[in-house]
């Protein structure tokens, strides 16, 4: 069932409410290429950090795409702050960034879990360290995915850190088409290593990413494809086990015609005379070709919305809630990254 | 209803896509750009018009998403090429479609390459298994495999005289350039010698140095996986040799003049700079680009009425309260000239950026493409008609 978030709308400038996802320390962020995912990633980060949490964005790609989004520079393998967000003259919450770097992830991880310097150095010079990131990609994954759990988990490590814990972390995943495969990739290295520590580490992972703190949200555009790529994405991660979180329809138009003049414009029937009357008035061409061409604008744009409520309808029977931002005339700066993480806290997501 | 078409962009040379298609001395084209751009559907429609102007075309796809099935209205792509029915036959030219299908591409190679007892061997290794079906990335080497034996099969029986290569999306895209690089590497690896030499016998495997690793590896992974990967890799050299030495052919014949990659973009910021990224890679490579499709531009009609002048009348009606639907139709014609005009700013900025690289754009259709008349449509914007 699809959640009304009207309500959540009318509160949330009023009192401070619960989110939707109260007990998830992982938001998973993933979508077709192209979606905005990183956007989306980036605007959940400050709307979680705006309700007073330290969060960490992490990217997994080498895209350096946060980095990019927050106006940083580039991202080394280290955690840095990108952003403070204030509330009321204090600092509410804060967001680190971090771009994870499979090969400098294996040696930390040999380092911190086996205490293999000398050995890690010697993997390192017969290729090991190439082989393990590079030739099989899918260690590259658990790699990954296990520098995500030691952050998530950083909080309850009883051990003090020179680094921040976390309340939240959110990760910008690889795209839908990868993503069960992705985060489900330590359940095959359970099926390889039957014992050891490996096996052990495998085993915490897929338990966090089946875990209620786990939820894993798909940004979808209103397009044929990237619909039918959320609900496959849905069907697999269901099938791996991994809890679905939220679909997030990402740069929605909001179009300036109103439903009866969508409808008259499918039909045909917006009032031509009206229009000759109109570019008349304002001094525009009032021609043949003019009206027809705006007609014509109108028509495309209906069917476009036709299709879009469609799509729609479709997100709906996935029974997920959804949430929905607006297309941004000018692209995604800063500013306009603010502005989303507002929408996504009004409708409830943080 | 009239079709939208979209001016050309100031500064770069029109890519002539049908003198492309006709060109019987080009054997492969590649589409290549990032996630979300139109790239499958673009690799079909071109496939389908070159098909329909009489070249005997076959699409391969591998991405897992079974796009062009839908596209082409194909129940199922499997590894093998299937003909898509309902093309215009009429200049002699056919079209197939095929899907990647990594595992039986890799199962394919082991059982070609070595006998049938050591073949088992390999098939039920559980390292081979991960290796071949559930991790990433195998694909690019294996997309590598297909297309050399597309190629070299339509090269001795003449089924095809043109394959059209749609890549995985983002920046792994190009990743299958490097398979043959990364393979070599592998397999004359320290690593991979070291591996296979501890089944032969265990003097060496404590020699100075070498116990280290090993014990490094066996405290890792469990003495299990290491025996599992060892008799993986041993198997190794005989059955992969030869796929290493075809990697390398069809990295070569990539660069050859009989290929022509196109990179696929959408006029966006992220878009057009991965598309930067695609052309400079090519050009390092030395591959041939033939040029870059822009889709989805906004092409809005009366596109003789300013953006400003629409919005500036819609302003004026608004504030007179008059003639309410013509004004939400000029602020929405206001709005769709506007978002063309900053879409053509980025296309000149990057002609301007890349001078040497031909540019075909495709407007944005109203309704999303999943049928041939909707391909079709789209290789008409694309010959430029």
């Amino acid at each position: 069932m699809p959640k009304v978030n009207v309500e959540r709308l009318r509160s949330a400038s009023v009192t401070r409410r619960e989110s939707d996802w109260e007990g998830v320390r992982l938001h998973v962020v993933t979508g077709k290429g192209g979606t905005g995912k990183t956007t989306v990633a980036g605007a959940l980060a400050l709307a979680l950090a705006a309700d007073g949490q330290t969060v960490l964005l992490c990217e997994v790609e080498g895209r350096q795409g946060i980095s990019r989004l927050f106006d940083a520079p580039s991202l080394p393998y280290d955690e840095r702050r990108i952003a403070v967000v204030p509330r009321n003259g204090a600092t509410a919450g804060e967001v680190y960034g971090l771009a994870i770097d499979p090969e400098a992830a294996l040696t930390e991880y040999l380092e911190m879990y086996y205490h293999l310097g000398r050995a890690a150095r010697a993997l390192d010079k017969v290729g090991a360290v190439d082989f393990a990131t590079t030739i099989a990609p899918g260690v590259r994954d658990v790699l990954l995915t296990g520098k995500v759990y030691e952050a998530v988990r950083r909080k309850e490590k009883k051990r003090v850190h020179d680094r921040p814990t976390y309340d939240t972390v959110v990760l910008d995943a690889p795209p839908t088409g990868r993503i069960a495969r992705f985060l489900g990739v330590n359940a095959g290295v359970a099926d390889i290593a039957r014992v050891g520590p490996i096996r052990r580490q495998a085993d915490s992972i897929m338990a966090l990413m089946r875990s209620p703190q786990t939820a894993v949200h798909i940004v979808t555009l209103l397009e044929e494809m990237p619909v039918q790529e959320t609900s496959d994405g849905i069907a697999e991660l269901r099938a791996a086990r991994i809890p679905v979180g939220s679909v997030i329809v990402n740069l929605a138009r909001r179009g300036p015609l109103d439903r009866p003049t969508i409808e008259a414009a499918s039909a045909d029937q917006l009032p031509r005379a009206d229009f000759v009357a109109a570019l008349h008035e304002t001094g525009l061409p009032a021609d043949d070709a003019t009206v027809e061409g705006l007609l014509t604008d109108a028509r495309e744009h209906a069917i476009r919305v036709a299709m879009e409520d469609e799509l729609r309808t479709r997100l709906d029977d996935l029974g997920r809630p959804i949430y929905e931002l607006p297309r941004l005339a000018d692209g995604a700066d800063l500013g306009a990254l603010f502005d989303l993480a507002g929408e996504l806290t009004k409708q409830g997501m943080a | 209803m009239t079709a939208p078409s979209v001016a050309p962009i100031p500064g770069a040379h029109p890519l002539a896509v049908d003198a492309l298609l006709d060109d019987s001395s080009v054997e492969i084209i590649v589409c290549c750009g990032s996630g979300g751009v139109g790239k499958t559907t673009t690799a079909a429609a071109i496939g389908l018009r070159a098909a329909e102007r009489g070249r005997r075309v076959v699409v391969l796809t591998i991405d897992p998403a079974r796009r062009l099935a839908q596209a082409m209205g194909l129940a199922e792509l499997d590894n093998t090429p299937r003909q898509v029915e309902d093309i215009d036959t009429t200049k002699g030219g056919r079209l197939d479609a095929m899907m990647l299908d990594m595992k039986r591409t890799f199962d394919d190679v082991v059982l070609a390459h070595t006998s049938p007892d050591k073949a088992r061997e390999i098939l039920e290794n559980p390292f081979y298994i991960a290796l071949s079906s559930s991790f990433a990335g195998t694909q690019e080497y294996m997309a590598m495999e297909r297309l050399g034996q597309l190629h070299a099969d339509a090269s001795s029986n003449g089924d095809y005289d043109l394959i059209i290569v749609d890549t995985p999306p983002s920046r792994s895209a190009l990743d299958f350039l490097d398979a043959p690089k990364r393979l070599s590497s592998f397999l004359d690896s320290r690593l991979l010698r070291l591996l296979s030499t501890p089944a032969r016998g265990p003097i060496r495997l404590f020699s100075a140095g070498m116990g280290v690793v090993t014990g490094a590896l066996t405290k890792l992974l469990g003495a299990q996986v290491l025996t599992d990967v060892q008799t993986f890799v041993a198997a190794l050299d005989t059955t992969f040799g030869g796929f290493r030495q075809r990697a390398e052919d069809t990295y070569r014949l990539l660069q050859e003049r009989r290929t022509a990659f196109l990179v696929v973009a959408a006029p966006e910021p992220d878009a057009l700079r991965e598309a930067s990224y695609f052309v400079e890679r090519l050009r390092d490579d030395r591959m041939p680009l033939a040029g870059l499709v822009l889709n989805r531009m906004e092409a809005p009609a009366a596109v003789h009425v300013s953006p400003e002048r629409s919005l500036s009348a819609a302003e004026a009606l608004a504030e007179s309260g008059q003639h309410p639907v013509a004004a939400a139709v000029l602020r929405l014609h206001g709005e769709r000239m506007t978002r063309a005009a900053r879409e053509r700013r980025l296309a000149e900025r990057f002609a301007s950026a890349h001078p040497g690289v031909s540019i075909a754009t495709v407007p944005a259709l109203s309704s999303d493409v999943h049928d041939l008349p909707g391909l079709r449509q789209i290789g008409t914007r694309l010959g430029g008609e």
